[in-house]
C-alpha cells in the first residue's frame, strides 16, 4: 500500500515533456469497454495513436485518485470508459463509479486541469464504432490543448 | 524476480505494423526482464513450448505475452505457464494487436506504442502474486428461459442426461414462434407435426418442470448457485383444476384481439391460443374481460365444469436455485407498420407480414388453411375472395438502415420461397406471384435448390429490386394494391396490380429482451439481440458465467439452426454441471481486517453480499470477505476510506505502477 500512500501526497513534479505529443491514458472495464476496444481492433477501425488503456475488472473499481495520479505523472488527458448505466456486469459498479467521476469532473478544474482533459463515457462491448469515435474525439480534445506544461496537477 | 517476456508476430498481424522482434530485445532492458523472445505465432504449440522451455530452463517466475488481446488468449497461457509448474496468475498480457497493430498504419508509432503497452505490462506482473482458486458446490438444476423450440430442445437434452429442468416461459403455452408456423423450409414439412410431440414430451419428462405464464422477476449469485425469483402471474384461472376443454372460450362473450394469430382473426376475452398447447390452461386477458371492465358477467364461471376461474387470483412469487442458466426468448417480428410508411403503416387490409400469412396458410388457423384477401373477409353473404395475383416484398426491416435494421435477418429469403410456393398450391398454379427481392440468401443445406425449385417448377417470378410504394386503386372494378417499383436487372420502373401483398418482415429481438439481459448482467448488442462471449471461440457463452444462449435471442438464426445451438449449449451446460465443485477466480478482494474501521461501506456497496460483519475474539466486528462470493468487481475496494480492501490481480499498486511506468519518460 506504500504507493497508495504515496499517491495521496501531492508530490513530484512531472518534468515539462519537450515534444509536441500528448499522453492520454484510458482506464476502461474488462467487460464492455475493454471488450468495445477489442472490437474496433478486431473490425480495423482506426484510432488516434495517443490512448494508453489499462484494464480493470469494472469502473467500479476505479479510485478517481488514478485519474489524479495520472494527471500528476504527466497525464495530458485520462478518459474512464465502462459499461452503459443499467448493463454492468457487476450491477451497480458503474453507478458508484458515475458519481465519483462527475465530482472529479468538477474538480478538477480547481487543480488546474482543464475540463476537456477528463472525461468519462460508457462504450459497451459491441459498440466498436462508438469506442473509435470516442477515442478519436478525446484525444483529438487533448491534442488541441496541446501537453500540459510545467505543471504538478 | 526474473520475468520472461515473449512478443508475437501472429503472422503479420502484429509483425505487419509492429517490430515484434525489436520490442522483444528492447524489454532486455526492463528491470526484473531475464528473457525476452519474440515468436512467430505465439499461441501454436510451438509457440507455448518456447515459453514452457523458458520457464524451466531460464528459471522464470513471471511471464509476459505481448500479443492479442486477453479475451482471446489469456485463459490459453495461464494454462501454458501452469504446463511448466509457475502459478498461472504470476502472468500478464499486453494486447498489442487489438489496441495496437489493427488499428494503426505507422510502422514507427505503432512498434513506440507496442512497447509503451508492453512495459505496463511488466510493470503490472511485477505486481502480482501467486492465487490460488477456491472452490465451491454446485447446484445442478438449471433454469431455460424461453420455451420455444431452442429452449425445448436444449431442455430435453439435459432432462435426457438426468438433470432436473425448469422452463419458465411468460405466454400461457411453450412451442414460442415455431407454434405459429404452417411448415418449415426447405422440405415443407408441417411445423406441427414436427414441434408438438416435442412440446409434450417436455411436459412429460419426469426432469422437466414447464412454468407457462411466468416471468424471471430477480437474479441473484452466481455460476452453480443462482438464485432465481420467478413472477407466476395471474391467469385468473386456476391451473391445478384446469382441465383445458374450452368451454370457457367457446362460451365467453367478449372478444380480443388473437395475438397468437397475428391479429388476422378474435379470440375471447378468456383463451387458450391454439389447440395443441402445453400446457393446455385457459387464461383471462383482464382488459377485454366484461367482469373485470364492468363488473357483470361470470359466464366462465358458471360453465366451467371444473370450478376453476378464480377472479381474486394474484400474481405469485417462487424462489429457486439453479446452477446454469440458459436464454433461449427468441425472437419478435419487426414492427413494419410504425417504419414502412409508404407501405401503408398496416393500414391497407391486403398487405400482411409473412408470420400473419403463415397463420392464413396454417389449416388451424384463422381461415382454415384458406389463401383470402383479408378486405373480402367478414362481409355478409359474400364468401372471402381468393387472391389471384400474390407480391412478396423481401426485407422489410431487414437490410434496411433507414429503419435501423442494418443486419439480415436470415430467414425470409427462404420464408418467402416456402410461402411462394404454398401459395401455387393452396391457391392454384394459375396464381401469379411474384417476389421483389435485394439478393438472395440460400446458404443453408438444401436451400439455393429449394429456391430454384420455386422459380422454375412453381413459376415464381423473381424481380430484383425495392419497391418503393405500395397503395390502393380500383382497376376494372376491383380493388387492388398497386405495387409500385424497379427492376434493377432490367433497369426499369414495374407497377404489380397485387391482390395480397405479404412483407417478409424481419427478425428482432424478442420484446423485453435488453430489461431481462440487465437482470442476469449479461450483454447485449443495439437490437437487444444477446452477445455471445466470443462469436468462435465461445458461441454458446455469454460474460456472465453460468449464462448460456439457445436460439434467436443472440441473433437471427433458422430452426435447424437454432436447434443445433441449442444441443450444443446442453453440451456446454452437461460440462458445466458434471462437476461436483467449480473453481472460482480467485481475483477476488481481501480486508486488512487490522485497518478495518467497521464503516461498513464495503458492505453497502456490494452488490454480492460478499463482505460480512464478521464478530471478533474481543466481540467487536470487522468486515471479512467470503471468498467464494466475492465477484472481483472492487467496487469495495474503491469504497473503502482507509484503503484496506485489496483486490487481487488488480491492485492499487499494480495500476499506480502501470500508470508511472507508462508517464515516466
Amino acid at each position: 500500500m506504500a504507493q497508495a500512500t504515496d499517491m495521496r501526497q501531492a508530490a513530484g513534479t512531472t518534468p515539462p515533456d519537450a515534444e509536441d505529443e500528448v499522453k492520454v491514458v484510458g482506464i476502461v472495464c474488462n467487460w464492455c469497454s475493454y471488450a468495445g476496444a477489442d472490437g474496433a481492433g478486431t473490425a480495423r477501425l482506426k484510432q488516434e495513436f495517443e490512448m494508453r488503456l489499462l484494464r480493470v475488472p469494472c469502473t467500479g473499481r476505479i479510485d478517481p485518485l488514478f485519474a489524479i495520479k495520472a494527471f500528476e505523472k504527466g497525464a495530458d488527458g485520462v478518459l474512464i470508459s465502462g459499461c452503459h448505466p443499467g448493463d454492468c456486469h457487476y450491477s451497480e459498479g458503474n453507478y458508484y463509479a458515475r458519481r465519483k467521476f462527475e465530482l472529479l469532473d468538477r474538480m478538477l478544474p480547481f487543480l488546474g486541469v482543464e475540463s476537456d482533459r477528463f472525461e468519462y463515457t460508457w462504450v459497451s462491448a459491441s459498440e466498436a464504432a462508438r469506442w473509435q469515435k470516442v477515442v478519436n474525439e478525446f484525444v483529438g480534445k487533448v491534442k488541441a490543448l496541446g501537453p500540459r506544461e510545467g505543471r504538478a496537477l | 524476480m526474473r520475468i520472461g517476456v515473449f512478443v508475437c508476430h501472429c503472422g503479420t498481424n502484429i509483425a505487419g505494423t509492429v517490430d515484434s522482434r525489436g520490442i522483444a530485445a528492447r524489454a532486455a532492458e526492463l528491470k526484473d526482464v531475464v528473457h525476452t523472445e519474440d515468436l512467430l505465432y505465439t499461441c501454436s504449440e510451438p509457440g507455448q513450448s518456447a515459453i514452457q522451455k523458458a520457464i524451466i530452463e531460464k528459471g522464470l517466475t513471471r511471464v509476459v505475452v505481448a500479443a492479442c488481446s486477453p479475451h482471446m488468449h489469456e485463459v490459453t497461457f495461464r494454462r501454458t505457464v501452469e504446463g511448466a509448474g509457475l502459478n498461472p496468475f504470476l502472468f500478464e498480457m499486453a494486447n498489442i494487436r487489438e489496441h495496437c497493430s489493427w488499428i494503426h498504419d505507422d510502422y514507427g508509432l505503432a512498434t513506440e506504442k507496442a512497447y509503451e503497452i508492453l512495459k505496463m505490462s511488466v510493470a503490472k506482473v511485477r505486481q502480482l502474486e501467486a492465487l490460488v482458486p477456491n472452490e465451491v458446490s454446485v447446484n445442478k438444476d438449471v433454469l431455460v428461459i424461453g420455451g420455444g423450440v431452442a429452449g425445448i430442445q436444449t431442455a430435453l437434452d439435459l432432462a435426457d442426461a438426468g438433470l432436473k429442468v425448469t422452463i419458465v416461459e411468460r405466454e400461457t403455452t411453450i412451442g414460442g414462434t415455431m407454434a405459429r408456423l404452417d411448415k418449415t423450409f426447405p422440405t415443407i414439412d408441417c411445423s406441427a407435426c414436427i414441434l408438438t410431440p416435442r412440446m409434450v414430451d417436455a411436459a412429460q419428462h419426469e426432469n422437466i418442470e414447464i412454468m407457462a405464464y411466468c416471468e424471471v422477476d430477480k437474479v441473484q449469485g452466481y455460476v452453480g448457485n443462482f438464485t432465481v425469483d420467478i413472477r407466476k402471474k395471474a391467469a385468473m384461472v386456476d391451473w391445478v383444476k384446469c382441465i383445458g376443454c374450452e368451454i370457457c372460450m367457446q362460451k365467453c362473450p367478449a372478444k380480443a384481439p388473437d395475438v397468437f394469430n397475428v391479429g388476422l382473426a378474435e379470440t375471447k376475452a378468456i383463451y387458450i391460443p391454439f389447440p395443441q398447447a402445453v400446457p393446455k390452461r385457459a387464461a383471462i386477458q383482464v382488459e377485454h374481460c366484461r367482469w373485470f371492465q364492468q363488473g357483470k358477467c361470470k359466464v366462465c364461471e358458471r360453465v366451467c365444469p371444473a370450478d376453476a376461474i378464480d377472479y381474486e387470483q394474484q400474481d405469485e412469487y417462487v424462489q429457486k436455485e439453479f446452477g446454469a442458466i440458459v436464454m433461449a426468448t427468441g425472437l419478435d417480428v419487426f414492427p413494419w407498420e410504425q417504419h414502412y410508411h409508404e407501405y401503408g403503416s398496416g393500414n391497407i387490409p391486403d398487405v400482411i407480414s409473412g408470420l400473419q400469412y403463415e397463420r392464413m396458410l396454417n389449416a388451424s388457423g384463422p381461415t382454415s388453411g384458406h389463401v383470402v384477401r383479408p378486405s373480402t373477409q367478414g362481409i355478409k353473404g359474400q364468401e372471402p375472395e381468393e387472391p389471384k395475383t400474390v407480391v412478396f416484398i423481401q426485407c422489410v426491416g431487414s437490410r434496411d438502415e433507414s429503419v435501423g435494421r442494418p443486419y439480415c435477418s436470415s430467414v425470409c429469403c427462404m420464408y418467402t420461397a416456402k410461402q411462394a410456393i404454398l401459395t401455387k398450391s393452396h391457391a392454384g398454379m394459375d396464381t401469379e406471384v411474384y417476389v421483389f427481392y435485394i439478393d438472395i440468401r440460400a446458404t443453408g443445406k438444401g436451400y439455393e435448390e429449394f429456391v430454384k425449385r420455386a422459380q422454375t417448377e412453381f413459376n415464381v417470378k423473381y424481380v430484383r429490386g425495392r419497391v418503393s410504394k405500395l397503395y390502393e386503386d380500383v382497376i376494372d372494378g376491383s380493388r387492388k394494391v398497386m405495387v409500385r417499383g424497379v427492376d434493377t436487372l432490367l433497369g426499369k420502373q414495374v407497377e404489380v396490380a397485387a391482390d395480397l401483398v405479404v412483407l417478409a418482415s424481419g427478425i428482432t429481438a424478442a420484446d423485453g429482451a435488453a430489461q431481462l439481459a440487465q437482470k442476469l448482467n449479461i450483454s447485449y448488442d443495439e437490437y437487444g439481440f444477446f452477445k455471445e462471449s466470443h462469436p468462435k471461440l465461445r458461441p454458446l457463452e455469454t460474460n456472465t458465467a453460468g449464462v448460456f444462449l439457445a436460439g434467436a435471442c443472440q441473433s437471427p438464426k433458422d430452426i435447424p439452426t437454432a436447434v443445433a445451438q441449442a444441443s450444443g449449449t446442453a453440451a456446454k451446460v452437461l460440462g458445466l454441471l458434471s462437476r461436483d465443485k467449480l473453481k472460482t477466480s480467485p481475483q477476488i478482494a481481501i480486508v486488512e481486517q487490522n485497518r478495518c474501521v467497521s464503516c461498513w461501506k464495503c458492505v453497502e456497496v456490494c452488490p454480492f453480499s460478499a463482505p460480512q460483519k464478521q464478530e471478533q475474539r474481543d466481540g467487536t466486528y470487522l468486515s471479512h470477505i467470503i471468498e467464494t462470493v466475492c465477484q472481483g468487481c472492487g467496487i469495495c475496494v474503491a469504497t473503502c476510506p482507509v484503503n484496506c480492501i485489496t483486490l487481487k490481480g488488480f491492485t492499487t499498486d499494480a495500476i499506480i505502477d502501470q500508470i508511472e511506468e507508462l508517464l515516466l519518460a
